[in-house]
């Protein structure tokens, strides 16, 4: 089966269109969204919009700390990231932000784990960013394969029996293997928000059958997104690193 | 989980056994048939035993991912494969050719067969990593040559796959490797540079064409080390015959600096394709060791490397050979002109490019025979003549250009198997104006774009 990943949508409306898109085109049955629908982007509303209506259809929807943020406050959150949840809370309707609210964390299927942040505390928004985070999250649950997201950055950590950790930076559109003697923690990379130097959109499409997973990277309108921004009268920072993937 | 036995005429998903091949210590070989493959197969199947070195899984494991992303004609096709769920194995083409260690018993070789063996190997060698692999254990054992010359490189489980997750890295703090074979910065740790296979090959070749080892038989890590600072003899000491041209290759694959060395397998392959346009340096001449000063320096206070880009296709990328179709004589200045300048802006852009110059002295069928009369030889002497003269305003340094007169008597043809044989990046050539003559036969250059096995500029002057 081919499940396609979606991590840190982040309000972005023309990234995700894209990413639903090539989804499709490339034989996606399932989808998953690993949090942060929302938070930075200007089009949070469609955005949440397109994942209720995709978990009416069967669909998996995990919360994210941005999701949290609506109605448990954003005390965690820096200035900017605040004043976006700030904006979206005003934005969103009352459904919408009951959905997010009632999201899990984690979400279970056969040998996998889906959750936005770092597994040994879902609700603690620790970043898995180096092999020690990894091994923390890899400690704490007994699923073969971990998908989260939060970082921004593709990332893929493997456990052999040996209990030794492999670090891996994923290129993007190649199917890597996830051999099935090992344990692995995939970070997917952003929908809405890049931060590893490429601007383009990235989601995960998983292969269950010989397991592999691909970090897709599906360019999409950045200025339209930019421009959905600076609509809302959002912090220019966020429009402008779009463009840069930083 | 209950493994089936194996023995001769046991059936493993459809794969029927055959003899033993091979009885290494990592891994079984198998000759297998199956009813849907009707080439030669063989099975691989990695020893699992209690306690056993964890490099046998790991090795097996890598060879399982990388195999089967690998194509072309250099490496064993890859049929089969499975995990360790049940029998962990691998099939793939049984290749019928014989290892490079059949050569060993022979040394020294003659100069000529060590070149075209070892321009085998790098092309070879220059398949694999545009394919983005490194394979980090090339030795005889691990080459084996087809009837027809065709180098093939087997045993992948060392190798670093350059858009894969590396197993081997974490894995293991030994550098794992052959010893008289692994370069200086494979000893250290470094695993992602395609110049260590160009190490290896050149310890090959230094053992073809010496009979001795270029370095020792020793595992220990201290003394694998010694290789980045003690140089080996030079091949001319133990075989005065040696031609220069031999050793300058051989050397300059040696080199501790992994930048120093040929910038890809690609340009080893033509350097050993074409001794006589071999650019000879201090390496060509050594006939001794360094002294013990140089080695003292080298060992306590040694240069800094230079940055190179990392990763295989960067590496390619940046090291270019370009081959540029020169029509001469030189007529009309304006063509040639044009064709220089996008030659320069090339070669500017990418200071790893090297140039060939190409001219095809255009033979009559009838007339093939006297090529080697003194006219026949005068006009291939006057032809590398102009080319020079035609290059010489972009003052390239010598390694970086050199000089083909081809006989041929179909001119695209001729550029088109020169470029396949010497694995070419880009090819420039120039359009002729419109002509009858041209409408007539159709151009050289539309059939060269149109067949060429890379990319192709085709100059032409605005009407």
């Amino acid at each position: 089966m081919r499940i396609a990943l979606f991590a840190d949508i982040h309000g972005n409306r023309q990234a995700l269109e894209a990413c639903l898109a090539h989804a499709a085109r490339h034989g996606a049955e399932r989808l998953v969204f690993l949090g942060d629908i929302v938070g930075y982007g200007g089009d949070p509303a469609w955005c949440v919009a397109q994942v209720m209506q995709a978990v009416a259809a069967g669909a998996v929807a995990l919360g994210g700390n941005h999701d949290a943020a609506l109605t448990a406050g954003s005390g965690g959150l820096n200035s900017v990231a605040a004043a976006a949840i700030d904006w979206t809370r005003m934005t969103l309707s009352a459904e919408a932000v009951a959905f997010l609210a009632e999201l899990p964390l984690e979400s279970a299927e056969e040998d996998r784990l889906y959750v936005h942040a770092d597994a040994s505390d879902p609700g603690a928004w620790n970043y898995v960013l180096n092999a020690e985070d990894a091994r923390r999250s890899l400690d704490a649950t007994m699923a073969r394969v971990t998908i989260c997201g939060h970082v921004h950055v593709p990332r893929l950590y493997g456990l052999s029996d040996a209990a030794k950790l492999t670090v891996f930076r994923p290129p993007g559109n190649e199917a890597v293997p996830l051999l099935r003697r090992r344990r692995w923690l995939a970070v997917l990379g952003a929908v809405g928000q890049p931060r590893d130097g490429d601007p383009a959109a990235c989601y995960g499409m998983l292969e269950t059958e010989e397991p592999t997973l691909t970090w897709a990277r599906v360019p999409y309108d950045v200025e339209a997104a930019a421009a959905a921004i600076r609509a809302a009268g959002l912090p220019e920072p966020l429009a402008a690193r779009l463009a840069l993937g930083r | 989980m209950v493994r089936p036995r194996l023995n001769a005429g046991a059936v493993i998903d459809g794969f029927t056994l055959g003899e033993i091949l091979h009885r290494g210590g990592m891994a079984m070989l198998w000759s297998v048939t199956h009813p849907d493959h009707d080439l030669p197969m063989l099975m691989k199947v990695p020893l699992l035993f209690e306690g056993e070195d964890p490099a046998a899984i790991v090795g097996f494991e890598m060879e399982q991912m990388i195999l089967p992303r690998l194509h072309g004609p250099h490496v064993p096709r890859f049929i089969a494969a499975a995990g360790f769920e049940v029998q962990p194995y691998i099939v793939m083409e049984h290749v019928d050719g014989v290892s490079a260690e059949t050569l060993l018993p022979r040394t020294p070789l003659p100069a000529a067969e060590v070149a075209a063996f070892g321009a085998a190997v790098a092309t070879a060698l220059a398949s694999l990593h545009a394919q983005h692999v490194v394979h980090l254990d090339v030795k005889p054992a691990n080459i084996l040559l087809r009837p027809d010359g065709t180098v093939v490189l087997i045993d992948f489980g060392l190798s670093r796959h350059e858009r894969l997750p590396d197993l081997m890295q974490e894995e293991f703090r030994l550098p794992y490797g052959s010893a008289p074979y692994m370069a200086p910065e494979q000893v250290m740790g470094e695993r992602g540079d395609p110049h260590s296979d160009l190490f290896a090959l050149g310890a090959v070749l230094y053992q073809l064409t010496t009979g001795a080892w270029a370095f020792e038989n020793e595992q220990r890590l201290s003394a694998m080390k010694r290789r980045l600072w003690r140089d080996p003899e030079p091949p001319r000491r133990r075989r005065p015959d040696c031609p220069p041209w031999l050793q300058e290759i051989i050397l300059r694959c040696l080199e501790v600096d992994p930048a120093r060395r040929h910038p890809t397998a690609a340009q080893l392959a033509f350097d050993l394709h074409h001794p006589d346009q071999v650019a000879l340096t201090a390496r060509a001449a050594k006939t001794a060791r360094d002294g013990m000063a140089a080695v003292l320096k080298r060992r306590f206070n040694p240069d800094p490397m230079a940055p190179r880009p990392s990763g295989t296709s960067a590496q390619l990328a940046a090291a270019p050979i370009i081959a540029v179709a020169i029509d001469l004589p030189v007529e009309t200045s304006a063509l040639p002109e044009a064709m220089r300048r996008s030659l320069m802006r090339i070669m500017a852009m990418v200071p790893g490019a090297r140039v060939a110059c190409l001219n095809v002295l255009r033979q009559g069928l009838i007339s093939i025979d006297t090529t080697l009369d003194a006219d026949g030889q005068n006009r291939h002497v006057q032809r590398l003549v102009e080319l020079r003269h035609w290059v010489a305003p972009l003052r390239l340094e010598e390694e970086r250009v050199t000089f083909h007169v081809l006989q041929a008597v179909n001119v695209a043809g001729a550029i088109l198997e020169y470029a396949e044989a010497n694995r070419v990046d880009h090819l420039i050539l120039g359009a002729r104006p419109q002509s009858v003559r041209r409408r007539l036969l159709g151009s050289v250059s539309g059939e060269v774009a149109a067949w060429a096995p890379c990319s192709v500029t085709v100059v032409r002057l605005r009407g």
